[in-house]
This record gives C-alpha cells, structure tokens and sequence, in this order.
C-alpha cells in the first residue's frame, strides 16, 4: 500500500489534484471560523467588483451579500454534498452488485434489471423529478443525487465479484466452512477495492456537478449557501457583473478537476500494469 | 557452416528486477536441419534468448551486448524496417498458447494468408490455395473445410497444427518453437512433436525448441543447451547431456524427473490398505453440463462425470489420472460438492455429503480438503498467512490464539518458517506458496484430501520437492487422498491405485503398478506411449546396468 502510494505522488497530475483538494478542505474546515458571519447577510451596497474594497477581495454580489464569504461557506457545501452522495451510493451500489456477482442466476437477473430501470432514466431529470417531489433541503439533495448515481457502482462490482468469484481461494474458503458473508466480505470485496476506489473519486467530482446545477436551477437547499446557487442567481447579471458567475465557477473547475486528476492517479497507482501498457 | 551464431548475448532488464541481466554471456550456434532444444525452469531467460534473435523483446528489456548473425548480417540491432523482412521469411515462430496467439475474429485460412499478404507475395487465389496445401501437410483433417473454420472451432492441438502452419507458410530456415506442447495433453503433445520432427527432415529447417521437459528433449532433441538464471550451464550432444551431464544442475534437473520408477517395496507394502476401512465412498455420481440451446437449436450435453463409482481405503492414494476434458477435475470438485452432482451419492466416513444443505454441508466439508492447482490463485493476495490458515479453524469454533498456535506447527510441518504467519503470499515463491497451499489443506485435520493438478504449474525441482513433502505427510499423518492429475508419471510416483478416465468415464482402474505395467485398456496403452522421454529413461536404466 504504501508502495502505492509512492507511485500516486509520483505522478505528477496526482499531485496537483491532491494539492488542490487539500486547499478546498482546508477552505472548507477553517473558512467558516474565519467568515463566522452568515454569507447570506448584507454587508456592503451591490456590484461591488472585486479588489476594490478592502476586507472584500472578491466584491459583492445583487444583493450586497459578501462573494468571498458565499464562496467559503459554499465549499463545505459542495465537498458535504459530494462525498456524502457517494458514500451513500456505495452502500446502495456495492451491496446490490456483490450479491448479483456472486449468487448469480435469478438473483442476478432480478438486481441487474432493477439497476437497468435507474440506468435507463437520464439521471439528471431523475434527480430533478425527486426533488420536485421532496422538499428541496440539503438531505434531499444528498439522497437524490445518491439514488441517481449508483447503478454504475452495482456494475462494476458485479463484473469485479464475477471475475473473483471463481478463484481458487474463494472455493478453498468455501471448502474450510466460511459462510456466504464471510467469503464476500473478507475474500471477494478487499480484491475488487482499487477499481472501486477510483470509480468513487470520480463519483465525488460529478456530484459536485450534480449539485452545481441542482442549485443552478433553484433546487438545491435555499438555506445553504453554494457554488450551483451563486451561479443561479447572477445568471441575470451575467452581462453587468460576469465575475458573480465567473469565481464561483472557477470554484466548481478547480475542484472538479482535481477529484479527476486524484481518480486517475489513483487508477495508475492501483493498476500499475494497466498504465504501463497505455503508455 | 553454421545458420545462426549468437556470440556472447546479454540483454539488460529494468532497473528494480531481480538480476541485471536476463540473459548473459550466452553463445551458441545452430545448423542447418538441426533441432537445438535450450532448457530451463521458469526464469531461466530461455525464452529470452529465443525472442531477440525474433526482435521481440518486451518493452524496458534491451541488448546490451553482443551479436546474433544471420547469413553474416547481425539482425540483433536491425530496424524494424529490415527486421519485418526476416520475420516469418527466414525464422518464424510458434507459441505456447495457440488460442491466444491466433485472432479469435479470423478464419483460419484468412490468418494463414495474411503471412503472404505481408511479404506481398502470391496472388489471393494461389495464397488460398496454399493455405490449404499448409493444413494438408500439417496433417489437418478435411483442410478444405479447416481453412473456413474459426479458431475456436478446433481443438488445442488444431490450433498448434494451424500455428505450425503459418510459421512454415514462406519456408523459414528457422523455426522457434517457444513452448509449443507445454499446453497440450500427452497424446497431442506426442502427435506434435512428431509433426515436428517430419517437417524439419522434409524441408532441412533448423529448430530451435524451448522447453522445461527433459522427456521432450530426450525424444527430439539433437543438441541441448541448458540455462540456468540466465546463464548456460551446459551444452552438447543430446547423448551426452542427458546420460552424462556434467554440470551438478542438469543433473539435479535430471534426477527431478518424475520416471515411471517402480515404488519401494515397503510403500507397496503399504498400499494393500485394502482391508483397511472405507473412508470415502463414491456411488452412481453423475454431472452434465449443458452449453447454448435456445428455441430451436439443441443444447449441447456434455456427460463430465458418468457413473463414477468408487471407494476410497484409509491411508490410500487413488489417482485419477485423464486428459483434459475427462472429467477428472469435476468429479473431484463433485465429490467436495463445490459443484453440485446430478446424481449419486458421496459418502465420507459416516455422513452423507450429497445430501446434506446449508449449515451442516459446511460443517462436514471440514473433513474433505482440497490443494489446489494454481499456487497464484489460490490465495488471498490481501490475507497474512497466518489468517489464511486460521479462518478455517476459527469457522469451526476454534479460538484465535489455538488456531494461531496450529498455523505456526502447519508451517514448520510442511517445511517454512513459523515466522511466515506474518507475511503476504507474494512474499514467497510458487513452490512455497504450494506449501502453504497443503499446511491450509490440512488445517481442519481433514480425512480426506483431493490435489487437483497440485503440482502441474510447478518447476519439475520444486515439484519433486512438493510431491516428496506429500509422500512424506501422507506417511506420517495416515491422510487419504485423491490425486487428480494429467500426468502419468507424477501419479505413478505417489498413487497406489490408478483411475484412468476419458470423457467423464473410468476406463480403467487398479494398483499402480498393474496399470502402468499391464495396462488392459487401448486409452491407457496410448496414453503411456505418448509419454515423452520414454526410450531415454530406458537408455537410462541400461546405462546405469552396464555400470
């Protein structure tokens, strides 16, 4: 593992895109105790460019509300929103896919058919439809971007289980009286984990996404301040005031693109045989 | 004169392999219609050699002295370009693995064209036509109907055959064969090697054959070179490697053959453990497997296991003995119900394991193990040894410290170290790992073990390093076992009765040495003609009256 690791800071990429989501999370953690006001509270008079006032680096946006500060408070939002939707959608998708793998047969007809019914609905008007449906609050919007992106997860652990399953340490633990559980959780899983590892860091960057244009659209949590809203509402201003949509966009680029980059040196550093051959 | 002269060869590998060099200081000479067979185990750099005369060297790995000369040219550091010409023209090669070295996606007749197609010569008729004459002469059956086959359509040694074909289609002055019988059963090994041997007196090629089978080389070799952690040991004569090899490793390779020896005496002794109690009892056991079939096509039925019908003594060794496809290892599987039986019933000392369900079958498989054939897959490569061989016991209600305390005495049973607990499978080598493979086999104080092929994916040093281990555990610990395996010799090493099976039936089956010695059935006879190195083990034995 730790060899692994050795290998993912060698890359180069890797590295950067670690180094980003390290600012991010730190932004995350500490911001909020720097900008302890709320970000929804007015503190100077509307448009004001950024560098232009001091103690207001990035300006003020329609409503006089502080950039910087949305912005902050915007990136525990989206990292909340982006790692809890995956995490929730692993435990859907992982268990779903291992028992497909592994029992075969109905049950994998069964679970592969209900998993084609989510992947044959675009996922985006899906999560839209649910949201219309609940009330738009930050739980919600976890759930929703959740049960929209797990079907993948259920399909590539059901190819990695299949392939597993028919080793000949799984049919040695069979013979030494493990039970069913036993053998997918201690023999199976812990194999097929680096491809899942770098499907959910990729997973974290689309939620963002995900989020982004949820809250684009007037459908995130209205309560929270995030990078999806800031865009939604200087969307009318876009000609006057373009930095309103520029920075918090910048925010969704770099983050976005650094969960891309960590996925793909994961990929590399996990599978170092695949990304020898591709190069 | 000689064809090919290779002086003083190295080729460097990566940094962070094992050795700096696969191959070094290697310098040797092929003749016109000669067959040169270099020999070695698994990482010998034999293989090596053979590619960067081909100009097939994997990415990383490098010349990084010496000459190969071809016609007074050296083509070890030609272009590409110039390099292409030589292929398939003057040295063509075969592989180990027909089934991945041919296009899955092309007819046959297609692939054998293509050669020609890449030299730009024929016209596409007269290549067709030639293609056909190919798998006439390489002994294809109904060739006009063969070139129109798809790979997958022929059997393994069809595919060799096809193999073999391209590879002669521009008349080579040289052949690498690079393992070419190691994936074929006995009897097509033999039909192979044959075919080989014709080709190479009608069309006075030079062969170059890399094997690790000492029997392969005892039957076609003329020279012999043998290669040891990339370096050659010994060279010569056949003859005279293999009656009077000077080196102290081609003799231990030697002596490591598995022969058709006769057993010692007090082992025979042993073995009329006839009257001792019945510990497995196998009645009327069936499997079909059936394969494609829709609405309107039959599926195709495949009887693996047909009435297998048989009893297992106390401290007794069957081996069950086939070639691929018998059923040897689904009947073995059956029995242990990894795969479920149509019908019949397995009976292991008092409990009837075809009946039981759930719970109660996991309770009373602790009583039948298995060894398995691939020493890689075979373990968690994410578990310590130490929980590979405990969480058998703890399944059963053994408390951790206990079990931890048995897994060290099963480590230095099988011949490791008791500090091995703490480490990962590939800290250790195959035959090691094999080891481990037999301590975890016997971690639930099994009476009853069936090795599948457990030691057909080793070096034949360490192989008769494991069997000897297997002799010695089965003497010690009175274990019985089932030993399922495709070769003849190794079964005669360590078996007291022999099961002889061919497509899913038993064709023959009694002691050891009446099977090997008076074998009634025509199956068996083949299959004991077919063994290579059969008049060399003869020479052997006079060899050593005369001494």
């Amino acid at each position: 593992m730790l060899e692994g690791f050795k290998r993912f800071t060698s890359n180069k990429g890797a590295a950067i895109g670690l180094f980003i989501l390290l600012i991010v999370i730190l932004t995350a953690v500490l911001g909020p105790l720097i900008y302890s006001d709320s970000p929804w509270r007015m503190v100077q008079r509307p448009f004001l460019p950024p560098f232009t006032v001091d103690g207001l680096p990035l300006g003020t946006d329609a409503l006089g509300r502080d950039v910087m500060a949305g912005l902050v408070h915007g990136a525990r939002v989206s990292l909340l929103v982006g790692l809890v939707s995956t995490v929730v959608a692993l435990v859907i998708g992982v268990p779903i896919g291992a028992a497909a793998g592994y029992f075969g047969g109905l049950v994998d007809d069964a679970l592969m058919r209900f998993t084609e019914f989510f992947q044959t609905i675009p996922s985006f008007a899906l999560a839209i439809v649910l949201l219309a449906i609940f009330q738009p609050s930050l739980f919600y919007v976890i759930l929703a971007i959740a049960v929209v992106s797990w079907p993948p997860v259920a399909r590539l652990v059901r190819g990695e289980v299949l392939s597993l399953r028919s080793r000949e340490y799984v049919e040695a633990a069979t013979l030494s009286g493990q039970s069913t559980f036993q053998i997918i959780t201690r023999q199976i899983l812990p194999n097929a984990l680096p491809p899942i590892i770098v499907l959910a860091s990729l997973m974290v960057a689309t939620a963002i996404l995900l989020e982004s244009s949820l809250s684009f659209l007037g459908l995130g949590d209205p309560n929270v301040m995030s990078w999806g809203y800031m865009i939604g509402t200087a969307r009318t201003v876009i000609r006057t005031a373009w930095w309103l949509s520029f920075i918090p966009g910048v925010a969704i680029l770099l983050t976005v693109l650094a969960m891309n980059l960590i996925g793909e040196g994961l990929n590399d550093a996990l599978n170092p045989r695949l990304s020898r051959k591709s190069r | 004169m000689s064809l090919l002269e290779i002086e003083n060869l190295a080729i460097a590998l990566p940094a962070g392999a094992d050795r700096p060099f696969a191959v070094e200081n290697v310098t040797f000479s092929l003749h016109k219609g000669e067959i040169l067979c270099i020999v070695g185990e698994s990482g010998s750099g034999k293989s090596m050699s053979a590619n960067a005369v081909m100009g097939l060297l994997p990415e990383g790995v490098t010349p990084a002295e010496g000459r190969i000369m071809f016609h007074g040219r050296d083509i070890l550091h030609l272009s590409e370009e110039n390099r292409r010409d030589i292929r398939g023209k003057s040295i063509s090669m075969i592989f180990q693995e027909p089934l991945s070295a041919l296009n899955p996606l092309m007819r046959v007749g297609a692939q054998i064209c293509e050669v020609f197609e890449a030299h730009n010569l024929l016209t596409p008729q007269e290549r067709m036509r030639r293609a056909v004459e190919l798998l006439t002469e390489v002994g294809l059956p109904e060739p006009e109907k063969a070139v129109r086959a798809y790979p997958f359509q022929l059997s393994g040694g069809q595919r060799q055959r096809v193999m073999i074909a391209m590879a002669l289609a521009l008349e080579p002055e040289i052949l690498i064969a690079d393992e070419p019988t190691t994936a074929l059963d006995v009897t097509t090994q033999a039909q192979i090697l044959s075919l080989i041997e014709d080709l190479r007196r009608k069309h006075e090629m030079a062969v170059i054959f890399i094997t690790h089978d000492f029997g392969v080389v005892a039957d076609i070799a003329d020279r012999v070179i043998v290669m040891q952690t990339g370096e050659i040991v010994e060279q010569g004569p056949a003859e005279d490697v293999l009656l009077r090899p000077t080196h102290p490793y081609t003799r231990s390779l030697i002596a490591a053959i598995p022969g058709m020896k006769e057993r010692p005496p007090e082992a025979e002794g042993k073995a009329g453990s006839q009257e001792s109690p019945v510990i497995l009892s196998v009645n009327g056991l069936n499997k079909t497997f059936s394969t494609g079939g829709g609405l309107f096509k039959q599926a195709r039925v495949v009887h693996a296991v047909n009435d297998l019908t048989f009893d297992l003594h106390l401290g007794e060794t069957i081996g069950i003995v086939g070639e691929s496809g018998s059923g040897k290892s689904t009947a073995g599987r059956c029995i242990i119900r990894l795969i479920d039986p149509d019908c019949g019933t397995v009976r292991l000392s008092d409990v009837e394991l075809t009946k039981l369900s759930g719970q109660s079958l996991r309770m009373a498989r602790s009583k039948a193990q298995m060894i398995f054939q691939d020493p890689f897959s075979s373990l968690n490569p994410r578990a310590r040894i130490g929980r590979i061989l405990t969480e058998g016991p703890i399944a059963h209600g053994v408390p951790r410290v206990q079990a931890m305390e048995r897994a060290r005495e099963l480590l230095s049973l099988v011949g490791l170290d008791p500090s091995a607990v703490d480490r990962f499978p590939h800290e250790f080598s195959g035959g090691q790992r094999q080891r481990i493979g037999i301590a975890r086999a016997l971690a639930l104080d099994p009476d009853v073990i069936i090795a599948d092929e457990a030691v057909s994916a080793l070096d034949v040093s360490i192989q008769a390093q494991v069997l000897d281990l297997l002799a010695d555990l089965k003497a010690r610990l009175n274990l019985s076992m089932l030993f399922v395996t495709h070769d003849l010799r190794v079964a005669a090493q360590i078996c007291d009765r022999i099961m002889v099976m061919r497509r899913g039936e038993v064709v023959e089956m009694g002691p050891t040495a009446q099977v090997l010695g008076q074998p009634n059935h025509e199956y068996t006879r083949s299959l004991l003609a077919a063994i290579p190195g059969r008049h060399h083990e003869q020479a052997m034995r006079l060899a050593v009256a005369s001494e």
